[in-house]
């Protein structure tokens, strides 16, 4: 089975992705992804009807405690990094 | 004698020089601070001198931290003299790899994305060297996101190998690892999800290890794949590695996922014994293409650790061709699922639109170099609606039987040896046409994170040209100490060859 990589999927991964692509690089990224695909689909070859998909290292337990606040008001910290902040909040473009 | 000449003598057996300084291990440097022969002031100053004298030509650094790194060695050095600070370790200068969060120093993964991201907090593994005494110099070069294994895809420019400038030094920890080399640190901090702290190891001629999934807190470690992220030691020999791994690991309530058993005090297990360690040698990985010069040493380290007693032999691993497929798939999913997170809104590079969907994919694009949206586009693929169970799940089945072969190899060896990549260092600039060509290099490290599994790189040999070649030992999963000894041993048997007996 080898996936057909069209310009119709470029275009749903690229919006899954949320990266945009130019002309020239929709050609590129088109042929990257069929050689990573035809490379990945080796995988094929190999009988695993009966295995189970590998399961995290740790012993799968989540790990909980209360919810309390235990490192105080990080809001100036949290907004030190923003592009864009005013009020104590980050600010966007408008959406409504 | 005069008493002129005895005063001078004097000085000069009491104090080290820098370039003494900097000859130094972390441990000896340690040692040396606390008897007084040197201070954590001198070994900053002598660091910060040897970056000044050669990183325009090497690019190890993306940051350096000078002011803070000199007030810091002040502090410990006040500590230490009054006794507040005694471990192995306070006082010697670290580079940290720059995917690794320090409050108040700019941390960037090599990425445009983040070229100006000052984190608020610092990661488990940066507190830990900081409470134990070592003095951050600075933040090291890499691949951006960590996705790469020459260090040519930082937004900054690619590092170069210590032994050559026109090679590359491995990837994506590059920095770290020829840092180390150039004595512009006593050790350094990497990270490992496909072999990227031990193959930089490998082309710089240092030593580098990737711990056991679990063993160190990957709290403030920027994610690439997290089922398989590890930071790890990259030093000039294996008791430090020892040494900086036991301040490292620990459990961390921060990450669920850092389940380290309580047995680590490795300095323990660097004994030179060998006697009865059975040793596996993969056939497929010696059959593979690889440069004769590799394969001589490789085989040259078998028999130098035969010589000491450890049975070694070659068996049949299985599955070896599946490996570097299954790695790429699971790794590029886990990876565009993480890289999600940057979309210009909290944090990181935002482009001025109008609209939001524009603002998330223009800031995106503008912010992420090529070979991370290569790797975000397959990972997006491979977990979207119609190819999960196809791509995805079926990788995470073979994963599961990789796991099965290695649970399978363990029980009847202690370790597997193999080289930690087919070449030596390639030339900068080399760029194949197919991006799988170089991820085909990765298969002698990525079975350790896909399983979990400890794993160092320890200088075995040099190729003609002088570019250094990287023997791996592999372990069972948190077995890091028979992984150390049998490595402490084989270093020691290089030391009688290179030095004659002592």
């Amino acid at each position: 089975m080898t996936t057909q990589i069209n310009d119709e999927m470029m275009e749903a991964i690229s919006a899954l992705a949320k990266l945009e692509l130019t002309d020239r690089e929709k050609v590129q990224a088109k042929k990257d992804m069929r050689q990573m695909l035809t490379f990945v689909e080796c995988l094929n070859r190999l009988d695993t009807a009966n295995t189970e998909p590998a399961v995290p290292f740790c012993a799968a337990v989540n790990a909980l405690r209360e919810d309390e606040v235990r490192n105080g008001d990080g809001r100036q910290q949290t907004l030190q990094n923003a592009p864009d902040a005013a009020e104590g909040m980050f600010v966007v473009p408008k959406t409504v | 004698m005069t008493k002129r000449k005895i005063e001078s003598e004097i000085v000069t057996l009491s104090k080290l020089g820098t370039e003494a300084i900097r000859n130094l291990s972390a441990l000896e440097l340690g040692r040396a601070i606390r008897e007084g022969r040197t201070t954590a002031i001198d070994a900053t100053d002598a660091v910060l001198e040897q970056i000044r004298a050669v990183d325009a030509d090497y690019r190890c650094f993306i940051t350096v931290a000078a002011e803070q790194a000199r007030s810091r060695a002040q502090e410990v050095q006040a500590q230490i003299e009054r006794g507040a600070l005694a471990g192995p370790l306070a006082g010697v200068p670290v580079a940290l790899k720059d995917n690794i969060c320090t409050r108040g120093i700019r941390t960037t993964c090599a990425s445009k994305m983040l070229a100006d991201f000052v984190p608020a907090y610092s990661a488990e593994a940066a507190k830990r060297l900081e409470a134990a005494g070592a003095i951050l110099i600075g933040k090291t070069n890499m691949d951006e996101f960590a996705f790469g294994s020459t260090t040519e895809t930082s937004y900054f420019g690619a590092t170069c190998n210590p032994y050559s400038p026109k090679h590359c030094p491995g990837g994506s920890s590059g920095g770290s690892a020829a840092a180390v080399a150039l004595q512009e640190c006593f050790f350094a901090l990497g990270s490992d999800t496909g072999g990227s702290v031990r193959q930089p190891a490998s082309h710089c001629g240092v030593v580098g290890m990737k711990p056991s999934y679990g063993m160190v807190s990957r709290y403030g470690l920027v994610a690439y794949a997290s089922s398989m992220d590890q930071i790890g030691p990259m030093t000039k020999n294996v008791e430090d590695c020892a040494a900086v791994l036991e301040i490292l690991c620990g459990r961390d309530a921060k990450d669920a996922t850092c389940v380290c058993p309580t047995d680590t005090d490795f300095r323990t297990a660097l004994i030179r014994d060998v006697r009865g360690m059975r040793i596996g040698v993969p056939r497929e990985y010696l059959e593979a293409a690889i440069d004769d010069e590799v394969r001589d040493a490789i085989l040259q380290a078998a028999s130098q650790l035969e010589q000491e007693g450890a049975v070694v032999e070659p068996f049949t691993l299985g599955l070896t061709e599946y490996a570097v497929p299954t790695y790429y798939t699971i790794a590029s999913a886990e990876a565009g699922s993480n890289l999600e997170r940057f979309d210009g809104i909290r944090y990181g590079h935002r482009a001025q639109e109008e609209s939001l969907q524009k603002l998330y994919t223009v800031s995106r694009s503008e912010g992420f170099g090529t070979e991370v949206r290569r790797r975000i586009l397959l990972g997006t693929f491979v977990l979207s609606a119609g190819y999960y169970d196809a791509y995805y799940l079926k990788a995470q089945k073979v994963r599961n039987r990789l796991v099965q072969t290695f649970d399978k190899a363990f029980a009847a060896y202690d370790l597997i040896l193999s080289p930690v990549a087919p070449t030596a260092a390639p030339v900068l600039g080399r760029s194949p046409e197919n991006p799988v060509e170089r991820y085909l290099e990765d298969v002698y490290t990525i079975c350790a994170n896909l399983c979990g599994l400890p794993a160092i790189s320890v200088p075995c040999g040099e190729t003609k040209q002088g570019l250094p070649i990287g023997l791996q030992l592999m372990g069972s999963r948190f077995r890091e100490k028979t992984v150390l000894q049998a490595a402490f041993t084989y270093e020691q048997t290089r030391k009688e060859k290179l030095y004659g007996s002592k």
